[in-house]
């Protein structure tokens, strides 16, 4: 494999050199940050080859309201809160679910099935599970919301915050940040959704969209396929994640999220209001939905003071460019989400990075 | 005579009276006997051939008690013995406290305490004294053990972060993250049967050879709560040293980074029970890999990285396998709860 | 009893969320699997692929199966495919 990325690192020096321009290459998915900086791959890169991370991050775009809801849950005496572990510690308001664990039932769950069984095995409670995360995980929540229907388990219900990847890139796109050349598109949503899905930033757009996995012969393989298109004035889709992402992607998958959810207007931190990019529990499954059941406002909150998240997350700002990063805002005691997700942009970098 | 012992472990078994004795000659003494225990006194007399010692302590509250590859008892002795082991002693005799809660069954303790005696006999430590404390149910969870240990110090022996240099090598002697997860593997939950073994192994055999027949050895640490990572900041740290690691060097076996890469978490920062991080000099760098590799506890054993000048921050960078680089931090935040 | 250890461990930078692993189907029942990553036997749902057989390898997320493995194309592109394949064949102890 070795020689195989030292050629890829050639091409994109190359093409870096032919274009003569500094080229921005945004990823939309957190373990895509996570992976780059694990394998040193910005280290290798040219100067001019600028690789920026968007809002790929689930629990980060995920807006205070939310994590304010979730909190109010957690406080209730008859419900128990599962949720995956990355939600734990992201701060709202009066604390994390962390901090009131002392006094609330919190529990952390590997699958949305373990969740459910949670309310199988508490029927004096109701289970609410937090059910964050793109389209990676969105079936994951609906088989669990059939499944209570069909054995009519009533003490369950979800928090959905799923959102929709392609949404959030159009938005940057058309707004917030208009400066990216190019996508590293997600491996792991592209599974379900398809590497056609992107089809409509390459056409609408004019940027080479690019799906790949997370092994650092992957990553740089579709870097050298992007410097490539760019330098040749191109912009088309390619998959290189052929091991797993088809074109059309995972119908089933697709399937049963259509059957459970409606997309609606959601808000994201850093993008605010986008249109039908959140993932809402349809009309038939209401009673499973947590909104519904506890009356919990779906209005966006209000970000914690001076932090700049939302502008980490367009890719406007890096994180050294925050005041509070390192300083006041570090992984042991957070102040954004950014820092606390291990998929963050901020706690990647001060994982991996030089701190000065 | 027939022994009327109960089943479980009763409050009155550390109130120091009848039960308290009982239970320490049918169930202590047998397996850990030795002459200055026998005594039963209240301190052991220990006639030691020098005045330069190691003394250490360590308590352990890992969950679960029995591990593939180990127990808590094991755990005790091979913890305690391999700080006296890094610490360039010989070791020799260990405490032993228990803390057991009421209603601990009798059997599993038994269990234990016969690991403890196997240990301690086949890396020739003596448990010399101890203790034994009830404590009501859920005061602790189920059994905590503390030990300390004395070891000589070998003679000319004598490792320290001062003595680090430019240009040294870094020793690691196997696999990491074994121990770490295994623990995580077999606690309620996970839903694992896998073939993870905890490392937990007594290195004083290892590294007494190591400092006496190199003479290479500057510095030796054991890579515990915080793996490798813990281990390499606290050095530069100390030291005022950069260093520098290579991941395609670092040894570690496939079944374990599939376990940590399904739970998200870094080998580098997870615990070993048998592993130790060896700063030695460039000349018998070799060397000491040899010694290691023909040694049943360092046959995966690598030379990872080396000590280079700290630019400004000390830090320890990995060279990645691609030839990228990034830096490995101090594990942040809590360790995992109850690992050793 | 809630999972202490696993809310503790998440403070080391635990991510559950987009992680998805490769593993092989060693028992099927109906959607309920059990999958082997390395030695590492688990739990997986089959849910999501219904096509999917006995022996397959499927990329796991989340505890479902989300994708079947093209084992000829992970082979090109993966490197941790061609382990997992040393690692069947030999039950190789140490990599690295």
């Amino acid at each position: 494999m070795l020689d195989r990325i030292a050629k890829a690192q050639q091409q994109i020096n190359e093409a870096c050199r032919t274009l003569g321009r500094p080229i921005v290459v945004m990823e939309v998915c957190g373990t895509h940050t996570v992976a780059i900086f694990r394998s040193g791959i910005r280290s290798t890169l040219p100067e001019g080859l600028k690789l920026l991370s968007g809002p790929g991050c689930p629990v980060c775009v995920t807006d205070q309201g939310y994590i304010d809801a979730v909190l109010e849950l957690a406080e209730r005496d008859d419900c128990i809160v599962a949720t995956y572990g990355d939600m734990i510690r992201v701060p709202g308001k009066a604390g994390s679910l962390e901090t009131c664990a002392t006094t609330a039932d919190v529990r952390v769950v590997l699958s949305s099935e373990d969740a459910l069984q949670l309310a199988r095995d508490n029927a004096d409670k109701t289970v609410v599970f937090i059910a964050v995360g793109f389209e990676t995980t969105a079936p994951a929540s609906a088989v669990v919301v059939k499944e209570a229907a069909r054995e009519g388990i009533e003490n369950f219900c979800i928090l959905s915050g799923h959102k929709l990847i392609l949404p959030a890139m159009r938005a940057l796109l058309g707004g917030m940040n208009d400066r990216v050349d190019a996508f590293l598109c997600p491996g792991h949503v592209s599974v379900i959704i398809g590497a056609g899905a992107f089809a409509e930033i390459v056409n609408d757009f004019g940027r080479p969209c690019v799906v790949a996995g997370f092994e650092p012969l992957q990553i740089i393989e579709a870097l050298a396929e992007i410097c490539r298109q760019l330098s040749n004035g191109k912009a088309e889709l390619k998959s290189i994640y052929n091991a797993v992402v088809t074109e059309q992607g995972n119908v089933a998958a697709q399937r049963i999220i259509t059957e459970c959810f409606d997309a609606a207007d959601g808000y994201w931190r850093g993008l605010g209001k986008i249109a039908k990019s959140t993932l809402v529990l349809k009309e038939e499954y209401r009673r499973f939905d947590a909104f519904a059941r506890f009356a919990l406002s779906d209005e966006p909150g209000e970000d914690l003071r001076g932090c700049r998240c939302g502008e980490v997350l367009c890719g406007l700002i890096e994180p050294m460019q925050c005041a509070l990063f390192g300083t006041r805002c570090t992984p042991s005691k957070p102040i954004g989400p950014c820092m606390v997700s291990s998929e963050g942009t901020c706690a990647a970098w001060y994982k991996y990075g030089r701190r000065s | 005579m027939a022994r009327s012992e109960p089943e479980r472990v009763l409050l009155a078994h550390g109130g120091g009276g009848q039960l308290t004795s009982q239970l320490i000659r049918t169930l202590i003494l047998p397996h850990l006997n030795n002459d200055p225990l026998s005594e039963l006194g209240d301190s052991a007399r220990l006639e030691l051939e020098s005045t330069s010692i190691c003394l250490t302590t360590d308590s352990y509250v890992v969950k679960p008690l029995f591990f593939h590859g180990g127990d808590i008892g094991k755990l005790a002795v091979c913890g305690t013995i391999n700080d006296l082991a890094v610490a360039g002693s010989r070791p020799l005799a260990l405490t032993l406290s228990l803390i057991i809660e009421d209603g601990f069954e009798m059997g599993l303790l038994e269990r234990i305490l016969q690991s403890i005696g196997q240990t301690a006999r086949q890396n020739n430590v003596s448990v010399v004294t101890g203790d034994t404390k009830t404590v009501e149910r859920g005061s602790a969870d189920a059994l905590f053990i503390n030990t300390a240990g004395i070891g000589i110090r070998l003679p000319g022996v004598n490792p320290g972060l001062d003595r680090i240099a430019l240009g040294d090598r870094i020793l690691l002697n196997g696999t990491i993250g074994d121990h770490g997860m295994t623990i995580m593997s077999q606690r309620e939950g996970i839903g694992f049967e896998s073939q993870l073994a905890s490392d937990c192994a007594a290195l004083a055999d290892l590294t007494c050879m190591l400092f006496q027949r190199t003479g290479g050895v500057k510095f030796m640490r054991d890579a515990t709560r915080g793996g490798l990572a813990a281990v390499l900041n606290e050095i530069v740290e100390g030291a005022k040293v950069g260093i520098e690691i290579r991941d395609a060097d670092i040894p570690v076996k496939p079944s374990v980074q599939a376990a940590a890469d399904m739970l998200g978490f870094d080998v580098l920062n997870i615990a070993n029970e048998g592993k130790f991080v060896a700063i030695v000099s460039p000349q018998t760098a070799d060397a000491c890999l040899e010694l290691c590799r023909n040694h049943p506890l360092g046959r995966d054993a690598a030379l990872i990285g080396e000590v280079v000048a700290s630019q400004g921050v000390p830090l320890v960078e990995l060279r990645t396998k691609i030839g990228g680089r990034r830096i490995v931090q101090m594990p942040y935040g809590r360790e995992l709860p109850r690992i050793c | 009893m809630p999972r202490q250890w696993l809310k503790d461990a998440t403070n080391t930078g635990m991510s559950t969320m987009c992680l998805a692993i490769p593993a092989r189907i060693v028992e099927l029942v109906d959607d309920r699997a059990m999958v082997d990553a390395m030695g590492n036997r688990f739990k997986a749902k089959t849910t999501l692929l219904p096509d999917v057989k006995l022996g397959d390898v499927v990329l796991v997320h989340a505890g479902f199966a989300i994708a079947r493995v093209d084992e000829e194309e992970a082979r090109k592109t993966w490197e941790l495919f061609a382990e997992i394949e040393d690692f069947e064949k030999t039950q190789n102890r140490v990599s690295g």
